[in-house]
């Protein structure tokens, strides 16, 4: 219970549909019982009493009683489920928020496949015990109840004997429950795996083709499929051996009630009205019977959805914004970093180790070195992605610790590794960062980022959808829509990390170009692995597991004996001996 | 809900756009359907039969008790006072149900078995199918639509092929035999009741409509929301980075609300079914029990139990009205389902294997292209008649601007499309007279983004030939100089990876798949910007691998950057599908043509 109260904040709010929603459901509970009531009296005292006066009673007024129920059950119906879903619809925008704020290190850690679970079938399951299954319990209950009561008010031994077979009834409905959730949850798993596999085979055909493995690949989904076949015939095998005996149990009773109750006519104990009441209310008994497992599943599995959701919503927010946060500021971009260790899992490696330098506006900082020495955690130490473990991250000699996320963000240009793209047009991607933007603006940013001509080659221009069922962009293509939605956000501090990599060199060297005159007197810092792309800087770090191996301008560099000049001669060995050779 | 008025307010409402292919109803299609049956034919002998056989015993014990209980045990046994007459029908009906448990127990079995074959059969079909179509197939489309008609649209027929039919013929046989049951038992009384039959026709039929209409739309909301969710996890970096939230927040709680608003208009309208329905029965039970009375009283052929019967019946009726409402709604759903798979069925491979293909045996890799004209689409030309030769073991690197053609010519090596003109021969065989298979066996290509599948690492490297031993593939991993980074992974070989997932860097991955195209040992190997994304220091590291991966084999480098091409043997370079200079680096140097101007700029870049 303790999962529903952390997530009342969610419900609670709507308690007044869920209390009417009960309120309605009495009147249904209690009216479905009438109609064997009715039947009995029909029979009984219309037709055996010969009192056919009744008959316009009986008859309207069942119309009438079922009329009251009709609309009790669209309320109780209505209401119930406008209760779940005003709960999920919070409860959605909450975990939102919530991911929206999450930092890179809890990203770092968790799977967007499992992510998405908890999104959709978790927050699913907890609708529906929302929305059903909290009335199903009282309404299984009551219908129980009441045609209990009426059964014993006809005949005590009747209805003693008629209820003989339901404990066995209960015990085969528990041991079914026991063993087909299990067995749903390995169909839902196994359709998960075929899923993968399907999905894993299509994302990764061309390597499937040019290997030539479509055999192997047909030979992989025929086990995954089979699989799921087999897991699928075995919930219904369970079905097969618990479903049709349940429905037996229920026609034992009917068999014993027309046997027992036949004789008690005979005897004169009984009515026949009241004997043809009891076919009825037996089968009020014998459904409701079979449906607790399953309600009683449903509140397990919402429970543990709950716990997985809570999970999310109690998930500690690695990076938080100081109270006293400075938001109205306008920053110049000057970095500083003294001193700063950073590790990201505890009892690792440090990812970075003691690195200081300075970078005040106008300053082009080039950051080179295998992958995995550092480079990115530099960057994302200035946006305050991660925090440091020791040392001090400036920014206008302040910590940005004491920055607005938003201000500090704002005013840096971030251009990822890989360069993702969302679903909308090409446009609505490049103000991404900045949705107030003109089209001017986006289109000179675009040109910058020499975007401009591919775009406008493309039948819809900057109105083209990208996405999963947009147009299908070159990696180079997506880099340059990238660099474009950075530039347009104005920003003090511009990182390019490998942007350029899947560029042709004429086009880097065009970027570059472009970027020195928009950068002129802000801070850059270029990440890449090719000299020719950050040869120009002010500084380069070179970075070795985390730490600094080398600083300087090309030129200390390339003479400097290290790294950088290792890199350099790999690079450009024989340019000597190729331009002496054609001199242009 | 205290956002919802807010969040209509907001211009962020427009931000993405997801474009959801769900499953709508389409007008039932008599073809389409009977090509949908002929999928049951392999059981048409053994299960269809039999599971129709159970279903009809279980269906005709459910209509035998009412009349056993009512026109015999009531009327005879009761009225009269008869015990043994009582017990007998108290036997006799006991055994029915024994029956009915037998039936019941084996039709559950044999119609999962037979849904469950005809699924599983489709989806092979259908994947197998898939597999075997070419690039312009995949071209076209994105994963996410194939991955919706294998799984998505499949499932949707499940329900359809286990229990859709067999409900479908159940409901049927039982509303027509309670029908004739009734007028047997008594014609008057049978078609006063049956007053309300049309009624419920008519609502099960077109609020059913209505009703299902509303759910697809919350299913396209629930699609979109679900989009938006996956893609917000997955660009969560940028999202941040742009410092997004709020307005990413703003867009979400318009879908949210769209959500929800549908799904409150489609409950509204679900709520509505039930009492409508529960209304019409209670008038027919209102006739029952007048007309009955009244007939109990003055006609001779109503009893007592006759009525009871009717009271029986009635309470029948509605169950296979209200499911025939549902089987019509889940046939129309199968229509748009089955038409999509149909569909993709239908897709001929465009690059075809001849039946009289020969297996490419012994290949040498001698390369040659001999007026080659090619086109993606018929109004744009990606090769003019190209003719090259590339002899075995030559290293040849393409050299051109994004859309000269490069990795056209590459895909026509593979066959993985067909030239338009002219002809691709390898050691004099023209490619499409050989089987697809043993070409592409001699053949690997590594591509710029290499493909991880998820599973260990070692079954990664396998992947370029199965039945490669664990020694094997450590000897190649080691090669590429793969082995190192391996072993201090977690658990070395054994380490599981993903396709997104973070554990190998993207340098890593291009290892991998070096080690896998040696693994496989290909006469051909063609490097797509193979090394574009790895860093220098392992770019040397790899640059002796690499030399090993190529030594021996016809090799086809397609790179941007000249210090990869340059100790080719043979550089062909390309502009707007034409060849317009061939040469080694130091030919093309002197001659001073575009080579010679594309060496300069990259050096001026450097110098400048």
């Amino acid at each position: 219970m303790d999962t529903f109260k952390k997530l009342k904040q969610f419900f609670w709010p709507y308690k007044r549909l869920l209390f009417i929603s009960l309120f309605a459901l009495l009147f249904v509970t209690g009216i479905t019982v009438v109609y064997p009531i009715v039947l009995q009296i029909t029979i009984d005292e219309v037709v055996l009493g010969e009192r056919y006066q009744l008959i316009p009673y009986l008859a309207f007024g069942f119309i009438g009683i079922m009329a009251v129920k009709g609309l009790a059950t669209y309320i109780h119906q209505y209401l119930g489920e406008l209760f779940g879903i005003k709960s999920v619809f919070d409860l959605r925008n909450a975990l939102y928020k919530k991911l929206q704020k999450l930092s890179f290190k809890y990203y770092d850690n968790a799977k967007t496949g499992d992510l998405m679970s908890r999104l959709t079938s978790d927050v699913e399951s907890f609708r529906a015990f929302l929305s059903f299954g909290f009335t199903s319990v009282v309404r299984i209950t009551l219908l129980i109840f009441i045609s209990l009561g009426v059964m014993f008010y006809y005949s005590v031994p009747l209805a003693l004997v008629t209820m003989a077979s339901m404990p066995f009834l209960a015990v085969v409905t528990w041991r079914f429950d026991k063993k087909v959730h299990p067995a749903f949850r390995g169909v839902r798993k196994s359709l998960g795996r075929l899923n993968t596999r399907v999905q894993e085979n299509v994302s990764g055909i061309h390597t499937v083709k040019s290997l030539s493995r479509e055999d192997f690949e047909i030979g992989r989904f025929a086990d995954s499929n089979e699989n799921y076949r087999d897991h699928y015939l075995h919930t219904a095998s369970i079905w097969a051996k618990f479903f049709p005996l349940m429905e037996l149990l229920g026609n034992i009773s009917v068999v014993v009630l027309l046997g027992f109750g036949g004789h008690l006519v005979i005897q004169g104990d009984l009515q026949p009205g009241q004997l043809v009441a009891f076919f009825s209310l037996v089968w009020y008994i014998v459904w409701p019977l079979t449906d607790f497992g399953f309600v009683i599943n449903q509140f397990s599995q919402a429970k543990a959805s709950g716990e997985r959701l809570l999970e999310i919503l109690e998930q500690k927010e690695d990076i938080q914004e100081r109270p006293n946060a400075v938001k109205e500021h306008s920053i110049q971009g000057h970095v500083t970093f003294h001193d700063v260790t950073l590790t990201y899992v505890e009892d690792d490696d440090a990812a970075l180790k003691d690195v200081s330098f300075d970078a005040p506006p106008g300053k082009v900082m080039g950051l080179i070195g295998a992958t995995g020495s550092g480079k990115t955690s530099i960057t994302q130490l200035i946006t305050r992605f991660y925090e440091p473990e020791q040392g001090q991250v400036l920014i206008d000699g302040k910590p940005v610790q004491e920055y607005g996320l938003k201000t500090l963000r704002k005013s840096i240009g971030f251009v990822l590794q890989e360069a993702f793209l969302f679903s909308t047009t090409i446009l609505e991607n490049i103000r991404y960062g900045n949705p107030d933007a003109t089209m001017d603006e986006v289109i000179d940013a675009a040109k910058r980022a020499q975007a401009h001509d591919f775009i406008m080659d493309m039948p819809k221009g900057y109105e083209t959808l990208l996405g999963e069922r947009g147009m299908g962009l070159s990696g180079g293509q997506k880099q340059r829509i990238a660099i474009a939605r950075a530039i347009l956000i104005n920003p003090r501090i511009l990182v390019l990390d490998d942007a350029t990599s899947a560029v042709d060199m004429e086009t880097e060297f065009k970027i570059q170009k472009a970027l020195r005159e928009v950068m002129k007197g802000r801070t850059t810092f270029i990440i890449a692995h090719r000299i020719s792309a950050l040869k120009h800087a002010d500084e380069i770090l070179v970075l070795e597991d985390g730490k600094v191996a080398e600083r300087g301008q090309h030129e200390d560099l390339l003479n400097n004996g290290g790294p950088y000049q290792r890199i350099y001669n790999i690079q450009y060995q024989d340019q000597d001996t190729v331009l002496e050779k054609h001199p242009g | 809900m205290s956002q919802t008025s807010s969040a209509t307010e907001s211009k962020h409402l427009k931000r993405f756009y997801y474009t959801i292919d769900t499953a709508v109803d389409k007008p039932f299609n008599w073809k389409q359907t009977i090509r949908l049956l002929k999928y049951m034919k392999p059981y048409a002998k053994t299960l269809l039969p039999a599971a129709v056989i159970a279903m009809l015993v279980s269906t005709a014990v459910r209509l035998i008790v009412p009349i056993i209980i009512g026109r015999y045990t009531i009327d005879k046994a009761l009225a009269n006072q008869d015990v043994n007459l009582l017990i007998q029908f108290v036997i006799l009906i006991g055994f029915l149900y024994v029956f009915n448990f037998i039936a019941n127990t084996l039709r559950i079995r044999w119609v999962n078995k037979l849904g469950q074959g005809v699924i599983y059969d489709l989806r092979d079909g259908l994947f197998s199918h898939v597999q075997r179509l070419s690039h312009r197939f995949f071209d076209s489309r994105s994963a996410g639509s194939i991955l919706v008609r294998i799984l998505n649209d499949v499932n949707s027929l499940q329900e359809l092929f286990t229990n859709g039919i067999i409900n479908l013929l159940t409901d049927v046989i039982t509303l027509l035999g309670i029908v004739v049951i009734m007028f047997v038992l008594s014609p008057k009384l049978a078609l006063a009741v049956m007053i309300v039959i049309p009624i419920m026709f008519f609502i099960s039929t077109k609020l059913r409509k209505n009703i299902r209409r509303s759910w697809q739309q919350v299913r396209i909301q629930q699609s979109r929301l679900n989009s938006h969710l996956n893609e917000s996890i997955q660009g969560i970096r940028i999202t941040q980075s742009f410092s997004q939230e709020g307005e990413n927040t703003e867009f979400f709680n318009g879908v949210n609300t769209d959500n929800y608003e549908r799904w409150r208009i489609a409950t509204k309208k679900s709520a509505m079914f039930r009492p409508l329905v529960e209304m019409c029965n209670a008038v027919g039970t209102a006739i029952l029990i007048s007309y009955g009375a009244h007939l109990i009283l003055n006609d001779p052929y109503v009893t007592t139990g006759i009525f009871v019967s009717f009271a029986f019946y009635l309470g029948m009726f509605w169950d296979p009205i209200s499911r025939l409402g549902q089987s019509y709604n889940q046939l129309l759903m199968a229509m748009s389902s089955s038409e999509r798979i149909f569909e993709f069925l239908d897709e001929r491979p465009n690059v075809k294997e001849k039946p009289d293909a020969i297996e490419f045996n012994d290949m040498k890799g001698n390369v040659e292209f001999d007026r080659v004209q090619f086109s993606y689409d018929n109004d744009r030309i990606a090769l003019h008649e190209i003719s090259l030769k590339m002899k075995q073991g030559q290293t040849v690197a393409l050299v051109g601007h994004t859309g000269s053609g490069k990795s056209t010519i590459a895909n026509l090596i593979s066959r993985f499309y067909d030239p338009t003109q002219g002809a691709v021969r390898i050691d004099g065989t023209d490619l499409r007279d050989v089987t697809l298979d043993s070409l592409r066996q001699n053949i690997s290509v590594v591509l710029q983004d290499t493909f991880i599948f998820s599973g260990k690492i070692k079954e990664n490297i396998r992947f370029g030939r199965p039945d490669a031993t664990d020694k094997e593939v450590i000897e190649a991993a080691k090669v590429v100089g793969a082995h190192d980074f391996i072993q201090r992974l977690a658990d070395g070989y054994e380490t599981e990876v993903e396709e997104r997932g973070n554990i190998l860097s993207v340098g890593e991955r291009q290892l991998l798949s070096f080690a896998r195209a040696l693994l496989a040992d290909p006469k051909i190997i063609i490097l797509d910007e193979a090394t574009a994304s790895i860093d220098t220091e392992t770019e040397q590291k790899i640059q002796k691998a690499l030399k090993r991966l190529l030594d021996g084999r016809t090799s086809i480098l397609i790179a941007h950057r000249l210090s990869t091409i340059r100790e080719a043997d043979h550089i062909i370079v390309l502009e707007n599908g034409h060849i317009i200079e061939q040469g080694n680096h130091d030919e093309l140097m002197d001659h001073q043509g575009e080579y010679y101007h594309l060496v300069k700029a990259q050096f001026q870049m450097l110098g400048a």
